[in-house]
């Protein structure tokens, strides 16, 4: 039987450095290259010696498939095609295409120029990388190469976020990356068709996790920023460069033009600037309304939102401000945080989730009174918020995408290990299919049972089709006679006419006899033409032949009598059938015979 | 088939030969097929007179056997099918040569066309039990094609024609019946459910419901096969299976039906209203718009489930986590005042055993939670609707989807909003709202779509709270809209007449507060003019009106501004019961028994004019004049006879001026001495004739019999002026043709009329009528004086009310005309006035109404309206909200321009007339009607006109 086999290299029960490798149909196929946000060191970067201890890649691999931006899952590819060494194609979507070397690019920046590390890509590097890259269209069938095609569904989650269906024949994986069961104010949600893969592999961030509805969480939003603006207050939401930053812009840029408000909201420039131009370019890739309203402004075009200068943070009055990074550990943000924690007015709002020991996890631990570097403190009286926006499936939706996609079996990664075996266990007991969990360098197997097309000769298919009833009934399945040929790595279904023609073989007949003997004072031809117009009689609707070398033939069953030498009256009768025609002569014996011992057929004999 | 061919063939020679003769010469001509499908093609667009469709038929079908090309015949098979629908044309005698095509037929898509065709005949011919039999039994034999096309034609013919009751089961045994027809139609479909090509499944479902449109019952059996269809590969089919699936629910909604891998067992309307609430969440939209819009109407859905629609457990590492929601309510009730500003103030609270978590809602779990936060607005909005529609039928539901509708007021469409708004409305005599909720609620004031804002507006009107702080709250909201939006002030001030006369006892509480009043000490009168002031008296005088303790707690200066509110806004200042004061005494009387003894009034009225015999008798006029004053201030003084005494009083007018223009005096002098009494009687004629169109046109609500009297008021109008022609102009032409014209009015008013002739004895018609032979033959000198006679012996017309009668009006409520400010703007360029103005009692507005610009020099602009800037607020009341642009070369002072409503109108869009020119079919001949008579089209100016500002400059070099 064949197997598909995949092996996570990274995100194997874990979040981070997404990698994983799929071997389908003889092709090998890496998913994500990412890297890990909380190492510094070699265990950042997926381990590529499992695919091979020395030289490069490129033999090995047929592909590299990228599904979005994010670093933990395109961040080692500089290093995997550049240092490592992979030539071959790189799929990506064009938005990814586009703003994926960004973020290489700054993250190139914070780990060489300012943590000061050698040995790490350059920017050369990323530009080289950049060109293998083949970009990719949402349902667009891209033959990799002659067995090898993928295609990629929209996966929300980012701007250009893809999951991708690879298949090889009949076989086929479905990979999603990360994605979103629910729309947001700028992205779609995921969709994919009823493509019924061999397996599966769904991220798992929020295995166990349902999650409330998302106009509640945007209202409670929306509220407290007004009533901030509203007191004379400053905001201050902290973010990350990409992703959430853009959808709480237009949630604030909306909000300001609904409600016609004044107050200005500042973006603290860098990479931003740049990748917003991105998601103009890319209105396709967005929801509902921003395609629809694109045309009289495109939604990313910001009215109200303008670039951040430093020395605004000092200006009077009401501001809101978007700042980097979002954990307030460091950087603009924090800068920002220690000119207006002091004023009970202000406010700020952690938008996401905050790693211990930065000083956004300690405000929105209560904490009021925090140690700065050089012993001073500082006293936080500025109102603290969480409000989680969070881009990736819930529970929920896993379980819906699991429905739409309808897969043989399942296979988790990015997640927790504990999280996941919660959800595989729900997983199983719903859909009642396999689910997998591999750690990482874990080789997860599943056989599959491909079906093996064969062709049918046009000719062929008519003349069965005519043979059966009126009705073609799909829930029947019915028999039909042909020859399969296999010749050249192909299977062909024909009739066994055309088979013997093309294989040069002569035909042999199988035919069965049987002799019958009864008792009838008649001469032979009397009691064949007597039999004859019985037959007649009986059988409607089928061919019965008098012959004139003394037999009869009811399609190709031949009837010939002949009398024994001692007794007149004891007939003996030949029966000769062709082994296509076993199964109607059974029909025609039962019905033969049922004549013979009939009481009309006795009278006669007994009247003659 | 024994009949021949030739005999129909030889009558379509004799009575029409000139179409299809010319159709055969083409047909003949055509070498090639590609010809005689072009031939066919410009065959096609010209329309066959009824006579002659039997004689084209024949032709095609002659051709249709000699043809050898697939698309010649497909296109053959096709006109069959449209000439069969030509009025007046009886298809029955084509069905044997349809069928016989059929049977020799033997392409795929041929077959399809005249299956199609066959359909048409069918539906042409539903007396005929014989010909729909035979039909069936054609479908029946073709439904094992293998084209699926074919299949869909049988699958479609089976569910226009088939019956249910027909002998399709075993009585029919007769040598004849193939074996399909044994059984019942309904299983012959139903078969094909399992068809497959997702097309013919679809097919297959949709004749079942066509079966069920045409109200035959469908079987319980089929409910299975339907639900299994639910999770089929293809939208179309699912989207047909959720309708089918409804159908069945509404069907047998009693009926118990067992829960698969259990024993239990549950209503079938229960069942289905899960398994439409499972397609929310479905792989296509479409689905999801039909599934979210089916749910609406499954009223009949027991309690537990339909709260089920709403649920949604939330979890948070396998942790039990409340939604916003419940902590919304549980802060609420536990009297604190925050809205969970703290981190992990959501913290999960008990933990889950994870055996009992469901993450797939078994059916209608989180229904409506999924479609309320889907990705395509169509299906929010239909989701909406559909939780109004159930909230409506159910008190408690509309309690608990209270939430969930507000948190929609914050969608990204606006579309979405809106409509959340208004099912929020229509909902809100349900329920009371709590003070967080209304806060939501409040919050989309500041909104700056105008309509978002009226209709919050229009909500709060019809709002329950609960407590004093939510007026409070509310009312500072609005105030601070008002603040925002100095426009809404009328839409406000309603809203806070409402409000107050909603909740007195909780205004009570507030009044020194909101009138700042001081046990002590006097406080400064405010100010008279400022909206906000206003805002507050209306609130609490509306509360005053059932809370007779409140004037005790006004001061001196409330009562004096009481007083003037009452006089200028005296819609929203209700009359109140003051110490020391007699209005109480001035405003019972206007209770409600006096509408009746108005319309007694009014009938009076009528009754004793209609006492007037002749138009000549003495004190006629005196009569009249009265009457129409009498009339006109019972209009001012009943509102709700406004429109009948109106009519009356117009019409009474006319046939004062009627009356003025026929006396003696002037018909006895010589022509040429009274000229100027002729001026006089023609303007009045003139002033008749406009005033029967405004009669006609302005009022709603009329009946044919008031219309006949409104026109024969016009025709007498006509007769007036034909004399004044003839005593005026010199020279016989234009007298003839004049004449010409008065009679063929007469006709038409005769051919419209007819209905109410016998009402109209005695009358001026009446007496032309009877004049007719004399009148048509004679020459106009001799008519001009029979009219004369005629016209001045006829009597007064009674006129008859119909039970309503609404006067179409029209309000310019912006511009208001007060403003001091010229509008400035440069010559050649345009300037954009805004409009709002409301209607009233206006049929069709977004064809009727304009918007006429007089400027000072006599220029006049008529502006049409987009059919997009009216809105409905009401029934029989819209708001013209729009632009219009003005422009004007350069002026050296700053002047004022008009702006005014116009109703247009058409003589020939009278509801009458119009009745018979109904839309022309394909093959209806347009050129045989007679021509429709020359409309006359105007307009009638139908609101105050209203002055602007403005002034255009002279470009600057």
């Amino acid at each position: 039987m064949p197997e598909i086999k995949v092996t996570p290299l990274g995100a194997g029960q874990d979040v981070g450095r997404s990698c994983i490798l799929v071997s389908i149909g003889g092709k090998n196929i890496m998913l994500d290259c990412g890297m890990h946000m909380g190492y510094n060191d070699d265990r950042r970067f997926p381990d590529f010696s499992y695919i091979t201890q020395n030289g490069r890649l490129t033999e090995f691999l047929d592909c590299v498939i990228i599904s979005h931006f994010h670093l933990d899952h395109c961040g080692a590819l500089p290093f995997m095609s550049e240092m490592v060494g992979y030539d071959g194609p790189i799929y990506m979507t064009h938005p990814t295409k586009a703003i994926c070397p960004i973020l290489l690019e700054d993250f190139r920046k914070i780990t060489v120029d300012k943590k000061g590390e050698t040995n790490f890509f350059t920017s050369q590097m990323i530009k080289d990388c950049m060109k293998k890259v083949v970009p990719l269209n949402l349902h667009q069938t891209v033959q990799v190469d002659d067995e090898l095609e993928i295609k990629a569904y929209y996966a929300g989650h980012v701007l250009g976020a893809a999951m991708v269906q690879i298949k090889v024949g009949s076989e086929s994986v479905v990979y999603t990356g990360d994605y979103n069961m629910t729309p947001d104010r700028h992205l779609g949600a995921a969709w994919i068709d009823k493509c019924r893969p061999d397996i599966l592999i769904s991220e798992s961030t929020y295995a166990t996790t349902i999650r409330d509805s998302k106009r509640c969480r945007e209202r409670d939003f929306l509220k407290k920023v007004h009533e901030s603006i509203e007191r004379g207050g400053k905001v201050l939401i902290p973010v990350f460069a990409l992703g959430r930053a853009q959808e709480l812009c237009i949630l604030l840029e909306t909000f300001w033009e609904r409600m016609n408000l004044k107050a200005p909201i500042y973006f603290s420039t860098g990479l931003t600037e740049k990748a917003n131009h991105y998601y103009k370019l890319f209105i396709t890739w967005t929801n509902q309304k921003i395609r629809k309203t694109f045309v009289q402004r495109n939604m990313f075009e910001f009215k109200h939102i303008k670039a951040f200068d430093r020395s605004y943070a000092d200006n009077p009055g009401p501001m809101v401000v978007f700042a980097t990074p979002g954990m307030l550990h460091a950087g603009q943000s924090l800068q920002i945080f220690k000119k207006w924690a002091g004023n009970e007015k202000n406010m700020v709002i952690m938008p996401g989730y905050c790693v211990q020991g930065t000083i956004g996890h300690k405000i929105l631990n209560g904490q009021r009174k925090l140690e700065m570097e050089g012993r001073s403190t500082l006293d936080v009286k500025l109102q603290v918020e969480y409000m989680s926006f969070s881009a990736h499936a819930d529970a929920k939706g896993i379980m819906q995408l699991i429905r739409m996609a309808e897969p043989r079996n399942m296979l988790l990664v990015h997640g927790e290990a504990v999280k996941m075996e919660f959800l595989k266990g729900k997983i199983e007991q719903e859909f009642s299919i396999d689910c997998h969990m591999p750690a990482n360098g874990e080789t997860a197997t599943v056989t599959t049972n491909p079906s093996v097309p064969v062709d049918i000769s046009l000719n062929l298919l008519k003349r069965e089709m005519a043979l059966g009833g009126p009705l073609p009934d799909p829930k029947k399945p019915r028999t039909m006679h042909g020859t399969l040929i296999m010749k050249e790595n192909s299977l062909k279904l024909v009739s066994s006419e055309q088979a013997l023609k093309e294989l040069g073989l002569n035909e042999h007949q199988l035919r069965f006899t049987c002799r019958v003997q009864l008792q009838d004072p008649h001469s032979d031809p009397d009691t064949l033409n007597r039999i004859y117009t019985h037959l007649k009689s009986v059988l409607k609707g089928y061919t019965i032949q008098h012959l004139p070398d003394g037999t009869v033939m009811v399609e190709s069953i031949v009837i010939k009598v002949s009398s024994s030498a001692e007794d007149t009256s004891t007939k003996v009768l030949l029966l000769s059938w062709s082994y296509q025609d076993d199964v109607f002569f059974c029909f025609f014996f039962v019905s033969f015979l049922s004549l013979i011992f009939s009481k009309q057929w006795l009278r006669d004999s007994i009247d003659s | 088939f024994p009949r021949s061919e030739e005999a129909p063939a030889k009558k379509l020679r004799l009575s029409k030969p000139s179409k299809s003769a010319a159709l055969h010469i083409d047909l003949c001509k055509a070498t090639n097929s590609t010809d005689a499908l072009q031939y066919l093609l410009h065959f096609a667009r010209k329309p066959v007179e009824v006579e002659s469709v039997e004689g084209v038929v024949r032709i095609l079908l002659e051709h249709y056997y000699k043809e050898t090309d697939n698309s010649v015949r497909l296109k053959i098979a096709s006109l069959l099918g449209l000439l069969s629908k030509t009025q007046g044309f009886s298809p029955d005698c084509i069905v044997d040569d349809a069928i016989n095509t059929l049977n020799n037929e033997k392409s795929h898509q041929v077959l399809a066309q005249l299956l199609d065709t066959l359909l048409v005949i069918g539906t042409q011919l539903p007396e005929s039990p014989t010909v729909r039999q035979r039909l069936i039994e054609m479908a029946c034999k073709h439904l094992s094609d293998t084209y699926f096309g074919v299949r869909n034609k049988c699958l479609k013919l089976l569910g226009c024609l088939g019956m249910a009751d027909t002998p399709l089961t075993k009585d029919n045994d007769g040598p004849g019946a193939s074996l399909g027809l044994l059984r019942d139609i309904q299983s012959i479909i139903s078969d094909f459910f399992g068809d497959q090509d997702p097309r013919v499944r679809t097919a297959a479902i949709k004749a079942m419901l066509q079966l069920h449109e045409r109200r035959i019952k469908i079987h319980e059996i089929i409910y299975d096969q339907a639900c299994r269809l639910l999770s089929d590969d293809y939208e179309q089919v699912r989207s047909a299976a959720v309708q089918m699936v409804w159908v069945l629910s509404q069907l047998y909604p009693e009926s118990i039906v067992p829960i698969p891998s259990s024993n239990e067992e549950i209503r079938l309307v229960d069942d289905a209203f899960g398994k439409i609430s499972h397609m929310v969440s479905d792989g296509s939209w479409m689905v999801r718009v039909q599934a979210a819009k089916t749910l609406g109407s499954m009223l009949q859905v027991s309690h537990h489930f339909l709260e089920q629609t709403l649920d949604k457990k939330l979890m948070s590492d396998l942790r039990r986590k409340r939604t916003a929601h419940e902590r919304a309510k549980e802060l609420f009730t536990s009297g604190e005042f925050s809205s969970g500003r703290k981190w992990a103030d959501d913290a999960p609270k008990e933990k889950l055993d994870t055996n009992t978590v469901n993450l797939i809602a078994s059916g209608a779990c989180g229904a409506f939670v999924h479609g309320l936060e889907d990705e395509m607005f169509e299906v929010r909005i239909a989701a909406v609707e559909a939780l109004s529609q159930l909230a409506r039928s159910s008190a408690s539901f509309a309690e608990k989807c209270l939430d969930f509708l507000v948190d929609m007021f914050n969608d990204e469409i606006e579309e979405v909003r809106l409509q959340s708004i208004h099912v929020l409305r229509e909902i809100s005599t349900h329920i009371t709202l709590r003070e967080d909720q209304l806060d939501t609620v409040l919050a989309v004031l500041e909104d700056s779509s105008r309509d978002i804002r009226e209709a919050l507006h229009e909500l709060i009107c019809y709002t329950n709270v609960s407590t004093k702080e939510c007026i409070q709250l509310a009312l500072l909201e609005l105030l601070k809209n008002l603040n925002k939006y100095p426009t809404d002030r009328n839409s406000v001030w309603k809203c806070l007449k409402f409000l107050g006369s909603r909740h007195p006892t909780l205004v009570l509480p507030l009044v020194p507060e909101l009138l700042s009043t001081h046990p002590y000490f006097d406080t400064p009168e405010p100010d008279m003019d400022d909206p906000a002031y206003i805002a507050v008296l209306v609130l609490v005088f509306n509360a005053a009106k059932s809370c007779p303790t409140m004037p005790a707690l006004f001061s001196d200066h409330t009562f004096r501004h009481y007083a003037y509110l009452r006089d200028s806004l005296s819609h929203l200042v209700p009359p109140l019961r003051l110490p020391g004061n007699g209005l109480d005494l001035v405003d019972s009387r206007c209770g409600s028994g006096s509408v009746e003894s108005a319309q007694l009034f009014l009938q009076q009225s009528l009754n004793r004019v209609s006492t007037i015999q002749n138009l000549e008798a003495p004190g006629a006029q005196d009569l009249l004049n009265f009457t129409i004053r009498d009339l006109q201030r019972l209009g001012e003084l009943q509102t709700e006879l406004a429109g009948a005494a109106d009519f009356c009083a117009t019409y009474l007018r006319c046939q004062l001026l009627l009356m003025k223009a026929l006396q003696e005096k002037l018909w006895n002098m010589a022509v040429p001495l009274c000229l100027k009494q002729n001026v006089t009687a023609t303007a009045a004629a003139q002033q008749i004739l406009e005033e029967t169109y405004k009669l006609e046109f302005l009022y709603s609500g009329l009946e044919s019999r008031q219309v006949a009297t409104i026109h024969h008021v016009r025709l007498q109008a006509k007769a007036l002026q034909l004399i004044l022609t003839a005593r005026t102009r010199q020279g016989l032409d234009p007298l003839i043709s004049s004449c010409e014209k008065f009679l063929q009015d007469i006709e038409s008013f005769q051919r419209l009329f007819v209905a109410e002739l016998p009402h109209l004895q005695d009358s001026f018609v009446d007496k032309l009528l009877e004049l007719m032979p004399r009148l048509s033959s004679c020459k106009p000198v001799e008519m001009v004086k029979i009219l004369l006679a005629t016209l001045r012996l006829s009597g007064l017309l009674q006129l008859r009310l119909p039970e309503q009668i609404h006067r179409a009006t029209a309000t310019i409520i912006e511009p208001t005309g007060e403003s001091d400010n010229p509008l400035r703007f440069t010559t050649g360029l345009v300037v954009a006035l805004d409009i709002d103005a409301t209607l009233e009692h206006v049929q069709d507005p977004q064809n009727t109404v304009k918007v006429q610009v007089l400027y000072p020099d006599g220029q006049s602009h008529v502006i049409h309206p987009k059919p997009s800037d009216f809105r409905k607020p009401g029934p029989d009341r819209h708001r013209l909200i729009t632009q219009v642009y003005l422009s004007h070369t350069a002026w050296t002072e700053p002047s004022q321009i008009e702006v005014r409503l116009l109703l247009a109108y058409s003589s020939s869009s009278t509801s009458l007339s119009s009745s018979s020119a109904s839309k022309l079919g394909w093959s209806d001949s347009i050129d045989s009607l007679p021509p429709p008579e020359a409309a006359v089209e105007g307009t009638i100016p139908f609101s105050k006109p209203v002055k602007v500002y403005i002034m255009p400059k002279p470009a600057r070099r």
